[in-house]
């Protein structure tokens, strides 16, 4: 329990035809403080509906069903609604992905800004205008004073995610949920939030959770990798283990698929078939269908997690070494 | 059907000096504020300067009716006694005092020297540029005053109207769920009553005054906004900066007021146009059902029905409230559109 953010068997449901399917299953993970674990997945996977189930804003109908999510050792769970809000963005802040519409079009972004200071913190509102500025010039908003003023539709969408991350930045968080940070924005751009996430963790020893589908994105941030697959992790490990040598032949299927890794002239291997939609994902190993290893008795057992050194992955074809009773504990 | 005062009066406290005087420091304070709201908001600012670019004419139009229906709400006793029966007692606006004195026996032509039926001259003949009414009041006096009566029905219905509306559609669009079936219930329960029926009933209960008409207006007309400003914030409410503020930690109320209401706003100012113009001439409907506002341009429509069909036709009095009404309407509707196209958040930037 040493982990600065610690996620245990969270499992969050959606009613779909008088059902609660669950479109989290016993997701668990830690952070540490400075560390950034990437969350990695094809979209549906269940990413963003993790960090949005740690900040405890699953759209409704969907609910926390089970699970806890303990925050330097408090249970976020527990806590009541105020409380709750007090945590959001002045313990763990969120990035989300579309900088073009998480900013209201019709406040300056410098007023944005000061809201979520004095939303959390009595200083004046110079004050919080003062600091915002500085946040602006620490992230490389270059005439930070002066664009104070813009309006997001003035502001390019690389600058736009530069106040986003100003804004989620602007409380100093702990825990930083950066969904999907640079999807949106081109690849130059790209590098440069990378390398500005990057700097700002080595100053402030924030952790990060980073969700995307990019491993270019998580080569250059993530310390830890965590592969999710129908609303479940399928496997962990260190960036360099699961990179150099993914275990579950899911992440397999990933890691071929990716252009880089292919000889020139060959044709890229796609994993055949589609991510089950949370109702039609089958018993067993939900991968079993398109899984190329696949047993009879896949489609039988939910996989428990095994654990080889630092890496657990959740593969009946992996038994080098089962742990524990129930799956889930990664 | 109702005589004409000097004074157009009525039951209501509305018709008073002292409310009449309250409503132009209102407007005034109103103005000053909104004003200074807009200098420090750098979108008004900008959609203000764009629309007085524009529609210079209209701003211009509208300007003139609202000066004229400030000068006819600023009233004082005084004065000495007059010939057309006003006491020097009865409070008396700058209008009336303008036209103090010009009343002459029944209908005259515009720039008529004589009386329209039997020719006798005129007290002040060429002096009644739109001709008298059948009491011989001056027409352009009564169109007049008219504008005060437009703008405040207009106006304080919309008051009533708009902040009700916004207040169950943002409630119901962005909680959904329970409230937004009770809304949605009294909205459907309304819109499916054939509305000048139940106008008609409102006032009856309410008893004929400025101020019943307004609020059964109000009750009437706030349906539609509601549903627009209901699905426009269901709309908001899922886009990525309302749950970013959410992840931030802020409270609905915050969001609602901080983030949803702003970007509502230019719905609110085509709507209040919209409003404002069928407001106007619901109130001509209600006038020509004999339960109008005393003194508005619907009642003098109303009362043309007659003067129409005589021979030789009196022109001059139907003529001056429709073009009054028109004119208005006109000059609202073409700022409204003018403002809506620099306000729209979608288009923010693009027309640049």
């Amino acid at each position: 329990m040493s982990s600065l953010l610690s996620v245990q068997g969270l499992t969050t449901t959606f009613p779909i035809a008088g059902a609660r399917v669950p479109v989290l299953r016993e997701v668990s993970f830690q952070v540490e403080a400075g560390r950034c674990l990437a969350l990695v997945g094809e979209s549906g996977s269940g990413k963003s509906m993790t960090a949005l189930s740690v900040l405890r804003l699953v759209p409704r109908p969907g609910r926390v069903e089970a699970g806890t999510v303990s925050l330097a050792g408090r249970d976020l769970m527990g806590l009541s609604v105020p409380e709750m809000r007090r945590v959001r963005g002045r313990e763990v802040a969120m990035i989300f992905q579309e900088p073009m519409t998480s900013l209201n079009p019709v406040v300056s972004v410098g007023a944005q800004v000061v809201e979520a200071i004095l939303l959390h913190e009595k200083v004046s509102a110079e004050a919080a205008r003062a600091r915002t500025v500085e946040l602006f010039r620490r992230v490389g908003i270059p005439d930070p004073g002066a664009r104070f003023q813009a309006f997001p539709h003035q502001l390019s969408g690389g600058l736009k995610q530069r106040v986003v991350i100003a804004m989620a930045l602007a409380l100093r968080p702990t825990v930083l949920l950066a969904d999907e940070p640079t999807t949106a924005l081109d690849v130059t751009v790209q590098a440069q939030i990378l390398e500005l996430l990057r700097e700002l963790q080595a100053e402030s020893k924030t952790a990060i959770l980073l969700i995307t589908h990019d491993f270019g994105v998580v080569n250059q941030l993530a310390d830890e990798i965590a592969v999710m697959y129908a609303g479940r992790i399928v496997e962990t490990g260190t960036r360099q283990d699961v990179l150099r040598a993914p275990s579950h032949p899911y992440t397999q299927g990933l890691l071929r698929a990716l252009p880089g890794r292919a000889q020139t002239g060959e044709r890229l291997q796609e994993i055949p078939g589609r991510m089950p939609q949370p109702a039609d994902v089958p018993s067993g190993c939900p991968f079993a269908p398109r899984c190329p290893e696949a047993l009879a008795a896949c489609s039988d057992w939910e996989p428990r997690f095994s654990v080889l050194g630092t890496r657990r992955v959740a593969c009946l074809r992996r038994p080098e070494s089962p742990v524990g009773p129930t799956g889930g504990t990664a | 059907m109702m005589g004409y005062g000097l004074l157009a009066s009525g039951s209501s406290f509305l018709d008073g000096a002292a409310f009449g005087n309250g409503v132009v420091l209102a407007v005034f304070g109103l103005a000053a504020w909104a004003g200074y709201y807009a200098r420090g908001n750098e979108i008004w600012r900008q959609a203000l300067g764009e629309v007085f670019r524009r529609r210079r004419l209209s701003v211009f139009v509208l300007g003139l009716y609202v000066a004229l229906a400030l000068a006819d709400s600023i009233s004082w006793v005084g004065g000495s006694d007059r010939a057309d029966g006003v006491l020097a007692h009865e409070a008396q606006s700058l209008v009336d005092r303008w036209f103090s004195g010009t009343t002459e026996k029944s209908y005259s032509a515009p720039l008529a020297s004589a009386e329209f039926y039997d020719k006798t001259p005129l007290t002040r003949p060429r002096a009644h540029v739109l001709g008298t009414n059948i009491l011989g009041q001056d027409v352009l006096y009564m169109t007049v005053k008219g504008a005060r009566v437009a703008l405040l029905i207009g106006g304080l219905t919309s008051l009533i109207a708009i902040p009700l509306a916004l207040l169950f559609g943002m409630a119901a669009g962005y909680f959904g769920g329970r409230i937004d079936d009770v809304v949605f219930f009294v909205m459907s329960t309304l819109a499916s009553m054939p509305g000048i029926l139940l106008l008609i009933a409102l006032i009856m209960v309410l008893g004929q005054s400025t101020f019943s008409v307004c609020v059964a207006l109000g009750v009437t007309s706030w349906v539609n906004f509601c549903r627009l400003a209901r699905g426009e914030t269901m709309k908001l409410r899922e886009l990525d900066y309302v749950a970013a503020a959410r992840a931030l930690g802020v409270s609905h109320a915050a969001i609602l007021w901080r983030h949803i209401l702003p970007n509502l706003m230019h719905l609110v100012v085509i709507s209040f146009v919209l409003l404002f113009s069928s407001l106007v001439l619901a109130e001509a409907t209600l006038a020509w059902l004999g339960i109008g506002v005393n003194g508005s341009w619907g009642q003098m429509i109303a009362q043309a029905k007659d003067e129409l069909s005589r021979d030789p036709i009196v022109w001059w009095n139907v003529t001056a409230a429709g073009v009054a009404v028109f004119v208005l309407l006109l000059a609202v509707n073409r700022i409204g559109d003018a403002l809506r196209d620099v306000l729209d958040p979608r288009t923010l930037g693009e027309g640049k």
